[in-house]
């Protein structure tokens, strides 16, 4: 079998299955699940451009997804403008703040870049916390208006917003697998594998990291205003924590780092494992289900240090009995 | 003013230096980012009350008792969890700490509440020194001046023991470490016993006069990573240093622009600084 037609055809199976899943059940805890699996299967994704892809580990991607979930919330907030219209500037404005702090950090390394992303995301947080015209640590509580698609706010049914996230999510996917079958894909995993070598081979480095940052902050910013309208109510400890970001992080990381079904993978298995022990077992303000959460993280990174894909390729290629394959897994 | 504002930023600083020395060791030695190490000094805090609430134990007396808990706890840490992903690739290290991190936070939000808790009476509690204008908190002097023991005690140690010297072989290479006969998987596991002793310490220290809650260690957590990134991954002195400008930095920068901002200024500083020191300060 043609390899390349192979995988096409797996990721359409899980789209439309991803697509089916919330018809086929009309429960409406399971239906918030699969809104809020989408919002981080597809933050995973354009994490993973950055990270997966080009090597740049970002603890900082909460930036993004806040001045997503911000910009529109403001607009609409004081002057009323359309959620979809503050969705496009919010991917805008995320993609020039990206700009503006990733062109110094990108002369960094490593885990110096890491650090670096993280501590502009806390003084991102830090000003909106003490910045009064956004309302300051008290948060935005978004004005609930009469349900339509221009208001982006649907109170009868969580299928709309089902499938905004889908849209939002096949968009994010298809962009990562359109990188990462072009050139710029290539240069960003020379870039992973080998900085020197990379520029020794002619590749711009810098230009390259700063395209697939550009790109990764964009997208991230509209999940980020498909979060606001969701919750209607975002305060800075809600989008711009490292918990954010370490969410983000986690799940590409569980699922498989640098491919795109690694944070679907990744996604499909955290998100419900933590809402759903929210559900209930998060009532109890005791913190059973973060203990949970923590301790299924560590068994998982114990004794699958290579991301649940990792297990499933090692199980593949076990089966062909293909000595080579382990290597690359 | 100004002097009382820069003393009590230093004297802060040296806690953060030894709660970042603890973490650049397992950094520099195992290239490993321990993301519960803020919870270990939550922890170390947590028995300080609790020896305090139960048997009248002084904060200071029970110093040791809590430095070992965190070392072993450290060590357990290697031994059942760190052992099993230090060879894994990229992230995965990070994932198990984080994972560890969320466990350890709630565990004892699960025992012990989220209330915050306080240390109310001690030998160093509202004792003051005062020198002119300039007023030093005892138990601030005290918690600086038992960071800058535990501190050196550690470079003592690593200077000059064997198992010291072992360690720093292990840091520099591990293969050639192992060839040498060293057994790295030991060296390894007492080294992360070591950070967890240096939060110990810090944690006991800090208990006198900081609030003890299930979050307590996670600013701790957040400001080592800058410290141990400012001075140079697994740069001892550079931790220490590091500490201490990142305590001035949030006091000035807390007075003169307003307290809400003395993190962000703290961050702020860190990207300046390597704006010129791609590797931190000491680091190369």
């Amino acid at each position: 079998m043609n390899v390349k037609n192979f995988r096409i055809d797996t990721l359409y199976g899980i789209l439309i299955v991803i697509l089916l899943l919330p018809f086929m059940n009309s429960n409406i805890n399971f239906r918030h699940v699969m809104v809020i699996f989408l919002i981080f299967a597809g933050l995973g994704e354009a994490w993973n451009i950055i990270t997966g892809f080009a090597g740049q580990t970002s603890f900082g991607h909460a930036a993004f997804f806040g001045i997503g979930a911000y910009t529109s919330t403001i607009l609409f907030y004081k002057f009323g403008i359309s959620p979809w219209i503050g969705m496009l500037a919010g991917a805008v404005l995320a993609t020039v703040i990206s700009v503006i702090v990733s062109y110094p950090c990108f002369r960094l390394k490593g885990h110096y870049f890491a650090i670096a992303t993280l501590a502009v995301a806390e003084i991102i947080k830090q000003l909106f916390i003490s910045w009064d015209y956004v309302e300051g640590a008290t948060g935005i509580s978004i004005p609930i208006v009469e349900e339509s698609v221009t208001s982006m706010q649907f109170h009868s049914s969580k299928i709309p917003y089902f499938l905004i996230a889908y849209v939002l999510f096949l968009i994010t996917t298809m962009t990562a697998r359109y990188i990462e079958n072009n050139k710029m894909g290539f240069y960003l995993k020379a870039i992973r594998e080998s900085h020197e070598a990379a520029e020794a081979l002619g590749i711009d480095t810098t230009r390259y990291k700063l395209y697939a940052m550009m790109v990764s902050a964009a997208l991230t910013a509209t999940f980020g205003t498909l979060y606001a309208q969701y919750i209607l109510y975002i305060d800075p400890f809600m989008v711009f924590t490292l918990e954010v970001s370490m969410k983000i992080v986690l799940l590409s990381v569980l699922g498989g780092l640098g491919n795109i079904y690694g944070p679907i993978i990744g996604a499909a298995i955290l998100i419900p494992l933590s809402e759903y022990t929210r559900v209930y077992l998060g009532g109890t303000g005791k913190g059973i289900d973060l203990m949970i959460f923590g301790a299924l993280i560590i068994f998982v990174a114990c004794f699958e240090p290579n991301g649940i894909l990792g297990l499933l390729k090692k199980k593949r290629s076990r089966r062909r009995g293909d000595v080579y394959a382990r290597a690359d897994a | 003013m100004l002097l009382q504002i820069i003393l009590s930023g230093i004297l802060v600083g040296f806690v953060y230096s030894l709660v970042a020395v603890g973490l650049t060791l397992i950094w520099g030695v195992m290239d490993i980012i321990n993301f519960a190490h803020g919870d270990f000094l939550m922890v170390s805090m947590y028995t300080v009350f609790w020896l305090y609430t139960l048997l009248r134990l002084d904060p200071l007396a029970s110093l040791p008792i809590a430095a070992l808990v965190t070392f072993v706890l450290s060590f357990l840490t290697y031994k059942l969890i760190i052992k099993r992903v230090i060879n894994a690739p990229g992230l995965t290290a990070l994932l198990a700490t984080f994972g560890l991190s969320l466990f350890i936070r709630n565990f004892a939000q699960y025992l012990w509440t989220p209330n915050y808790r306080f240390i109310t009476t001690s030998l160093v509690t509202d004792k003051k020194l005062e020198m002119g204008s300039v007023i030093i908190g005892i138990p601030q002097l005290v918690a600086a001046l038992g960071s800058i023991m535990m501190t050196f005690l550690v470079v003592w140690f690593i200077k000059n023991t064997k198992t010291g010297r072992a360690i720093q072989a292990a840091a520099q290479s591990r293969d050639t470490a192992k060839l040498m006969g060293i057994n790295t998987e030991k060296i390894y596991a007492v080294t992360f016993g070591i950070s967890g002793a240096c939060v110990g310490v810090a944690g006991a220290l800090l208990a006198t006069f900081f609030p003890i809650y299930p979050e307590s260690g996670a600013l701790y957590s957040l400001l080592a990573f800058v410290i141990v990134a400012l001075g140079g991954f697994g740069n001892i002195a550079g931790a220490l240093y590091g500490g201490v400008l990142i305590g001035l930095s949030e006091a000035l920068g807390g007075f003169f622009l307003g307290t809400q901002f003395k993190y962000a200024i703290v961050f702020l500083i860190y990207l300046l600084v390597l704006q010129f020191r791609p590797k931190g300060l000491f680091g190369w």
